[in-house]
Order: structure tokens, then C-alpha cells, then sequence
């Protein structure tokens, strides 16, 4: 074999190694990027106890504004506070472990819960629910899914960078959605405000752009 | 190198790039150490602010149970709707540092700020065995009070104990209704409280009152001037000082300090001899126009014949430098408008002065038929709703309450004062024994307002117990042994009657828009407190359960409405007509008093302290909207409103006309050394044309102590140069000012 040749072999031996190490970095990067970081960013926290939505969803009438309502001035009350649970959960009601923890840690101490809000979006986000329910017709559903018939609360993924829910990003983390409510981030808003040619311009303000949504 | 290089680009293809730097963009611009307002239900609490003596009728809007903003309560008499830069501020008051949270008691020298928190218990037994010892020794007279007025419960159950207790010595925070309400008394022959038809009148003759710096109820006063643009009402200002009243006029009268008085005699002179006055009112209903005979059968000299003598224009001229073709046209403008009125009480309001200065424009509003007329001065009836039953006296009491009050108001040689606080300092430094052994200090700052601190504070040190009611530290708690806070102003119930000025009766309701934060008592509760600690007659002069009972009882049928709307008032209220207003021994309006009665001049002359050779200037204090100088401290928030012409930093601006500031070798800016018979202070010059020569205007309501670092040692108090100059007659506090000198630091 000549020199020539030789040189040539170890320039192809060597190239093989460097794929091999490409491909180790790749892959690895890959797994951490899309397994492990998404497990390193959420801690994963519980609610206070359960909540069962489908099953007080079938006992009032007025569906979810029954409980999360507009106020008299227009503003939306949001998740409800303690006094509205209280009409009917002053003492236990049924067997279950939840109740008894609700009934006991905050009703009786008259405690509010320290709900943790999946929807909750960051502060510098001017959102008002009137403006999307009562005067765009939009159901809850399209931004929240059907939690309304949900049995059980799920696990509460926190950003432990922002401290923010991980519904606002999405369960995917590469924010790829199926269903309008798979994400809340500011492209979701506009995305809707664009194809349906929702006024550009801030109703307050007159500013158009940012100011619709960040006073 | 290729490991790194597909890891770069393994990282690239996957989310952590792109959601990192999402996230922390997320991050950085919502802080997470950065505090973020709770979101809840918004609702409003309607109150009455007591931190200005106008009373604000303010609306709290809350979210949830935080109190976020202070807005004006809209359809509240006088403010309606808007409220002056304190009740604004109010928030600050709460939440603020100065806020105290439990009772104190000292722990380090007076005014060293040093304290140690104690139980209400522990606090109340102490103070209830220093009274009771008091009492034991057969000398309650030694129990003193001074309160920020002596109107509504809180001020009346003070009275109550003091008079259960054995005490004469109950004194009321200074202002200018000290001496309206002698004026009252002399020419009306009422005990009233003076009243101003301010919105309907059509000329406003103001002898320095600051009817846009905080004069009266200050809101009412703003909104009034609406009221006079719209019916094309003319407002004429007098006063030494380009105010922001006098910027605010048609016309400013600059005038030669404290000779406001003397000008409105010289309008009365040009009214009388022009025959411009009301002769249905002054022939009729007056007395003491025409030369007069006494009680003692002597002739005096009648106002008529005192003016026309005595102040011409030209010699009115000569004193208050007002151009005599000025004095003529003024009093024929003032004579023939449809509803004129003339008003005093220098500045905010917050001194008495002299007794013939309000007289003489009292007599001036008379000439022009101006009393109980529409747009015009009116006599109100004092508040007459806190009708408890006397309290039965044991023998104690009735001793000392025999004994003449410390600072001599009603005493032979002070007949016509009520109360003398501006006294106090003196009779306290002079006395061999200090005269008060216990001094209860509620809703009022003396250690700040009255004249001449340092002694009052020399005073302060010579008495051995002194309780302060402040919920928030001020130059008296400071000075105090014991601090047993009030509840805040947003965290009480107290009734809050009219206002300065008002011209028909009302109670305001100041009420809780918070529960309390801190631990706190209303003083109405702890006054019940130390009476049923004290037991015997004290005790059963307190039958009520607490405070709030007391309120209610109090107020009786009043008390629904007032929750309802947050205040009453009598709308229909009028004034008595002139055959039926006057109450004097002649049963007319007395042009003339007895009480005061001469043949000389206009009156004796009030004397200012200091020699002219000595010091050649005149240091007056000024008042400004945005300086609060009563019993509550500025808000931080208003302080930063202020110009820096006024403060900068820590250094205080005094004002100085140009010309003199030249002839002083003072430029704009530059440090100077201001002196006064009472001391020396290194304060900034500020030049400027809107001053009359010879004169040294200093702001009112800075220079607090430190008890926080936002308002305290910031300025001087003016109040630290100026002493009190008496008032001849009344011995109410007259000074409008002092001797000074200004020289370059």
C-alpha cells in the first residue's frame, strides 16, 4: 500500500469516527433537548385536594358561568372563592378524602383555597373574558377544552423559570397543537384575532399591535 | 469536535433553544421578586378623610378587602366628587411606615424615637394609675388635653372626661374659627360657627386667605372658583405674596404685611362717605354705627366716625402701601356688587389672628348688608348633636374644675378665648412647678403647629406623662411617654362635623374600609377604658358599652341615614332673618364692642416680635395646597409635588423680592443665613418678583422631625423661627409673621 493509500485510509477511518461522534452528540443532544429538558423545566405540584368538575357541572344550571361568572361591573370572577363553596359545603358532604380536606383545612378555618391556576397567563397580559364571551359569543372551550367534564384535577406543571403553568406553552413541547386549547401563548391570540378579523386596534388605548393585549 | 458539533445541532432541531429563550424572556420581564397586585372583586367604600381640615368625602375603591385607590365620593357637600392631594394620598397613611402598630411606650430620650411595644393592658393600667394618683393628691386640674377640635363625639367624650375627671383644662388645636368666633359672640352676640355663601357670591374680597392653598374646606374652595368663572364673579385677592390664590384672581392687591385689616377699614371709610352702604341693614339692624353710649355711660366714638376720622385712603395708603386710588376702587366694586363678600384668616387658616382685622371685615361684609344673605357671611349654629347628660361630679371634680384654666381662657385677663394652647409654652416654661402633670394629646401635632417650637417643646419636657393618640408617628408622638394609636382614618367609625366655613350644618361619617391592620384601639375605646379604670363618677360618667355604642346612641335616628349616604346635611337650612340673627345687649349687629371699645384708632395695634434695626425683613409662612401643616403629616406622595423652588432634596427655599435679594448680595439658589429673635437657619434663596420688598416668605408644612424617611428632616419648620405674637384683646395668637435677616452663608 502506498503512503498515498494509507493516508487516505486513515482520512476515511478517521471520518467514520467523526460521524460516529456527530451522530452520539446528535442523538444525545436530541434526548436531552426532547425528553429530559421538558422534565427538568415543569415540577410537577399538586392541587390542594380534587375537584370533580363533571359532577358539579350536572348539578347547577347555568354551566360553567355558575360558578365562574361575571361580576355586576363586567369583570370575571374567575375561580370561585371560598363563600361561594360554602352555600353548600359548610359541612362534608359525601365520603370522599377531598372533601373532608376542604371542609376541614379551609371551610372550617375559613381558609380560601390556594387553587393553582392552569390558565393563568403572565402579567403583563391584559385578557378580559367579557370581551371573548359575552361580546365575541366564544364558548369556554375553545380556549380552555372540556374541562367542564373533566372527573379529576391534573397533575400542575410549573415552569421553574417563569412560574407559569405549562398550559400556556402547551403539553407539547415543541408547541405543536391539535385543538385550539393545547396552548395559550400570545401566537394562539393573534392567530384567532387574524382569521377572524377581530379590530386590530386596542379599545382603550386606540393602539394598535402590542397595545391590544399589553397595556 | 464533531461530539460538539452534533450536539449543536442536535440541540438546534430540538425545543430547548427556542422554549429557554421564550422562557426567559418570560422572566425577565415579570421578576418574580417584583410584587404583582392580587386580582379580585372591585367595590367601593364611601368615607370622610380626616386628614384635612376640609374633610374630604372620599370613596375607597378596594379590590377585594385591599384599599388600592382614594377617589373623591361624589354628592359629599363642599368636595362633591374630587378630594384635596392628603385624602388622595391617604393610602400612604395605611400602609405606610409611619403607621404605628401597637402602643409604645419610650424607651430612650424624648424625641430619640427609641420605644418598646407594650399590651393595651400594661398601657392602660399606667395611665390609669398616674390619673388616679392625681386625683388621690387632690390635683386633677394637672390633667390637661389638647385635641384637633372640639366638635363630634371623640372631641366631646376628651371634654367629658376631663369634666368628670376634674380637669377645666381641655384646649382645642389653633385656626382662624378661634377668632370668627369671637367676632360672632361680639357683633352677632352667638355662639356659632362663622359659615360662607361662598358659591353665590359675586365679588370675594379674600384679606389673605388662601381660597386656592387650602383655606376652609380646600375642594369646596376649588370648585367655588368653577362656580365664580361661570357667573363671571370677580375675586380679588390681598396679600403680600403672589400665592397661587392671588395668581388665581382678577385682581391681587399687594399689601404691606399684616395691614389687611387696615385696608378693609379704609374700603369701609370710601363706602361710608360715598354713602355705598346698606342703610336698610346698617340703620335698622346695626349698632354702634353712630357714636354710642356704653354700659358705663360713657360716649364712644361710633364706626362711622372712627373710620372717616382714621383711614382715609391716603392714610391707609401710607401704612398698607395699596395705592389710594386702589382702596376707591375697590370699595365701589365691592359696595355695588350684587352679592359681595369679604373674608380673613391668612393662608390655610390654621392661625387665629387679629381680633380687629376680623372685625373690620366683618363690619365690611355688614356695610354691604352681607350677613345672613344669600351669598353672603352667615352665623351657623354649632353642632348640637352629641346631647349626652351632664355627668354627675364627685367632690374631687368639683375642686378642680374650680381652678382657672392653665392657659387662661376665660380667666378675667382672657374673657373672650375659649382656648389659649398657643399660652401653654409660656405658662409651663415660667411656672416654678409644672402646672400639667398629665397632658392627652389627640388629633392634633403641637409640637409641630403651634408657634415658637422650641419652647413648646421645653415646654413638652417639663411635663412628666404625656399620651399622644396618633396612628401615625408625628412631631408629638415623638415627644410623647406613651403612644396608644388610634385606629388609621380608613379604619374608624367617627362622626366628622361641617367643616371651616361650611354654611349648613352636617355630620360626615367617617367609617372602616379596612378592618384594622394593626394593634390598634379607637380612642373613643380607650377613654372608655380609662374611665371604668379610674371607677367611681369617672366611671358612671361613661355608661356606654364601646365606642361604637356610643356613636349610635349618640347620633340616634341620624345614625341609618348617615351609614346610607355617608353624611346628612340640613339643605334647607337659612340663616335667621335680621330682625331675628342678632343676640348682643343692643340686639343689632354691633358695629362697635364694648369688650373692645376705644376712642382712639382702629384698634390696638397687634406688635410682632423683633427690632427693626435688628432685623430688618419680615419673615411671614406661606401656605400651599400641596404642604399639609395641620395635624396630619404630607403624604410622601404630595411631597414629591412640590417645586423645587420650595424644597430640594433636604434644603428649604425661603422667597425674597428680587430687589431685596440684590440689596442683600443674594442670588437665586445661593445658601443663606435667615434670623429671627427666636434663632437661625440656613436656608436657599429663591428670588422673585411676586413678593413685596422687605419681606421673607417661607413654606408652611416641611421640616417635620424624623420619624420616617420620606417626609421627616426634610425643610424647616417655620414655625421653629416665628413666635406667637398675642393679640391685645383676645390673646389668641395674632402673629402674622416676625423680624428677620437674611445674609449669605
Amino acid at each position: 500500500m502506498s503512503a498515498l493509500e494509507e493516508k487516505a485510509k486513515a482520512v476515511s477511518d478517521g471520518g467514520g469516527f467523526a460521524l460516529l461522534f456527530f451522530i452520539v452528540g446528535l442523538v444525545a443532544s436530541l434526548i436531552v433537548g426532547w425528553v429530559i429538558f421538558p422534565k427538568l423545566l415543569y415540577s410537577q405540584k399538586r392541587q390542594p385536594f380534587d375537584f370533580n368538575h363533571k359532577l358539579h357541572n350536572e348539578l347547577v344550571d347555568e354551566g360553567c358561568e355558575s360558578c365562574h361568572f361575571f361580576r355586576e361591573d363586567g369583570s370575571y370572577a374567575g375561580v370561585p372563592k371560598l363563600a361561594q363553596c360554602i352555600d353548600c359545603h359548610e359541612s362534608v358532604q359525601g365520603e370522599t378524602e377531598d372533601e373532608a380536606v376542604f371542609v376541614n383545612e379551609y371551610v372550617v378555618p375559613g381558609r380560601e383555597v390556594p387553587w393553582r391556576v392552569y390558565s393563568r397567563q403572565p402579567d403583563c397580559v391584559f385578557f378580559s373574558h367579557a370581551a371573548h364571551v359575552k361580546s365575541a359569543g366564544m364558548d369556554c372551550q375553545t380556549c380552555h377544552g372540556d374541562i367542564g367534564n373533566s372527573t379529576t384535577l391534573k397533575v400542575y406543571e410549573e415552569n421553574r423559570i417563569t412560574g407559569y403553568s405549562r398550559d400556556i406553552w402547551g403539553k407539547n413541547i415543541a408547541g405543536f397543537k391539535t385543538n385550539t386549547w393545547d396552548r395559550m401563548k400570545m401566537d394562539d391570540c393573534s392567530e384567532c384575532h387574524v382569521k377572524l378579523g377581530v379590530e386590530q386596534n386596542s379599545v382603550q388605548t386606540g393602539k394598535g399591535a402590542c397595545f391590544v393585549c399589553h397595556k | 469536535m464533531s461530539l460538539g458539533i452534533g450536539a449543536a445541532a442536535g440541540t438546534a432541531l430540538s425545543p430547548l433553544p427556542w422554549k429557554l429563550t421564550d422562557d426567559l424572556s418570560i422572566w425577565t420581564q415579570m421578576w418574580p421578586w417584583t410584587p404583582v397586585p392580587q386580582d379580585g372583586e372591585v367595590n367601593y367604600v364611601n368615607s370622610v378623610s380626616t386628614l384635612c381640615s376640609g374633610g374630604c368625602g372620599i370613596s375607597v375603591r378596594k379590590v377585594d378587602n385591599r384599599a388600592v385607590k382614594i377617589e373623591g365620593m361624589k354628592g359629599y357637600p363642599g368636595s362633591d366628587g374630587k378630594a384635596c392631594v392628603h385624602c388622595l394620598s391617604g393610602l400612604q397613611a395605611l400602609y405606610g411606615p409611619t403607621a404605628i402598630a401597637s402602643p409604645l411606650k419610650r424607651a430612650g430620650e424624648r424625641g430619640e424615637g427609641k420605644w418598646r411595644k407594650i399590651s393595651w393592658d400594661a398601657a392602660v393600667s399606667e395611665i390609669a394609675a398616674k390619673l388616679g394618683d392625681l386625683r388621690e393628691k387632690g390635683r386633677p386640674e394637672t390633667l390637661a388635653c389638647i385635641t384637633g377640635s372640639d366638635r363630634g363625639t371623640v372631641p366631646e367624650l376628651f371634654k367629658r372626661f376631663l369634666k368628670a375627671y376634674g380637669s377645666p383644662n381641655f384646649m382645642r388645636a389653633p385656626s382662624f374659627e378661634d377668632t370668627y368666633e369671637v367676632v360672632l359672640r361680639l357683633m352677632q352676640g352667638v355662639d356659632a360657627s362663622i359659615g360662607f355663601d361662598l358659591e353665590n357670591a359675586d365679588y370675594l374680597l379674600s384679606f389673605g386667605s388662601g381660597i386656592l392653598d387650602g383655606w376652609g374646606s380646600s375642594v369646596r374652595l376649588f370648585k367655588a372658583r368653577t362656580a365664580w368663572k361661570d357667573n363671571k364673579a370677580v375675586v380679588v385677592q390681598v396679600e403680600p405674596r403672589l400665592s397661587n390664590s392671588a395668581a388665581g384672581a382678577d385682581r391681587w392687591i399687594p399689601i404691606e404685611v399684616g395691614t389687611e385689616g387696615i385696608l378693609a377699614l379704609g374700603i369701609a371709610h370710601v363706602i361710608i362717605k360715598e354713602n355705598l352702604y346698606k342703610k336698610d341693614f346698617v340703620d335698622k339692624y346695626g349698632f354702634g354705627f353712630e357714636d354710642w353710649v356704653g354700659t358705663d355711660g360713657k360716649k364712644h366714638d361710633g364706626f362711622k366716625t372712627v373710620v372717616l376720622k382714621h383711614y382715609t385712603p391716603n392714610a391707609v395708603a401710607g401704612i398698607t402701601r395699596v395705592d389710594p386710588d386702589v382702596v376707591i376702587e375697590t370699595a365701589r366694586a365691592f359696595a355695588k356688587a350684587k352679592s359681595p363678600l369679604a373674608i380673613c384668616g391668612r393662608g390655610r387658616g390654621d392661625t387665629p389672628g387679629p381680633l380687629h382685622e376680623f372685625m373690620a371685615v366683618h363690619a365690611l361684609n355688614a356695610l354691604v348688608g352681607g350677613i345672613h344673605r344669600k351669598g353672603g357671611v352667615w352665623a351657623v349654629p354649632l353642632p348640637d348633636y352629641v346631647n349626652w347628660p351632664e355627668p354627675k361630679l364627685d367632690g374631687t371634680a368639683e375642686k378642680g374644675l374650680a381652678a382657672l384654666r392653665i392657659d387662661g381662657a376665660g380667666t378675667d385677663r382672657y374673657p373672650l378665648a375659649r382656648y389659649l394652647p398657643t399660652r401653654l409654652a409660656e405658662v409651663v416654661n415660667t411656672a416654678q412647678d409644672t402646672p400639667v402633670e398629665v397632658l392627652l394629646v389627640s388629633g392634633a401635632n403641637p409640637c409641630y403647629t403651634l408657634p415658637d417650637t422650641q419652647a413648646v417643646k421645653a415646654a413638652f419636657s417639663r411635663i412628666p406623662f404625656i399620651v399622644s393618640f396618633a396612628s401615625n408617628m408625628d412631631d408629638t408622638a415623638m415627644m410623647a411617654d406613651l403612644i396608644l394609636p388610634n385606629h388609621g382614618h380608613l379604619e374608624r367609625y367617627e362622626d366628622v362635623p361641617a367643616p371651616a366655613g361650611m354654611n349648613t350644618p352636617m355630620i360626615g361619617l367617617c367609617r372602616p374600609v379596612v378592618a384594622p391592620r394593626r394593634d390598634t384601639r379607637h380612642t373613643g375605646d380607650v377613654l372608655l377604658m380609662l374611665a371604668k379604670s379610674l371607677g367611681g363618677a369617672v366611671a358612671d360618667a361613661f355608661p356606654w358599652e364601646s365606642y361604637q355604642a356610643c356613636l349610635e346612641q349618640t347620633l340616634g335616628k341620624n345614625w341609618q341615614p348617615l351609614l346610607d349616604s355617608g353624611f346628612i346635611r340640613n339643605t334647607a337650612y337659612r340663616p335667621p332673618a335680621w330682625p331675628d340673627a342678632f343676640r348682643t345687649p343692643s340686639g343689632k349687629f354691633a358695629f362697635m364692642s364694648e369688650a373692645c371699645a376705644h376712642d382712639d384708632k382702629g384698634g390696638p395695634a397687634v406688635v410682632i416680635e423683633g427690632k427693626p434695626e435688628e432685623y430688618p425683613l419680615t419673615l411671614i409662612p406661606y401656605d400651599s395646597i400641596r404642604l399639609a401643616a395641620g395635624p396630619a403629616v404630607t403624604a410622601p406622595f404630595a411631597l414629591k409635588t412640590v417645586d423645587d423652588t420650595v424644597l430640594k432634596g433636604t434644603d428649604i427655599f425661603v422667597e425674597v423680592n428680587t430687589k431685596t435679594g440684590g440689596k442683600c448680595g443674594l442670588e437665586e439658589g445661593v445658601f443663606a443665613h435667615l434670623s429671627t429673635p427666636k434663632g437661625t437657619v440656613k436656608v436657599r434663596v429663591h428670588l422673585s418678583d411676586g413678593i413685596i420688598p422687605g419681606v421673607v416668605a417661607m413654606p408652611r408644612g416641611l421640616g417635620h422631625a424624623e420619624f420616617d424617611e420620606y417626609v421627616g428632616g426634610k425643610g424647616i419648620n417655620v414655625n421653629e423661627l416665628i413666635g406667637p405674637a398675642e393679640d391685645p384683646v383676645t390673646g389668641l395668637n395674632a402673629a402674622w409673621g416676625i423680624r428677620a435677616n437674611l445674609t449669605i452663608a
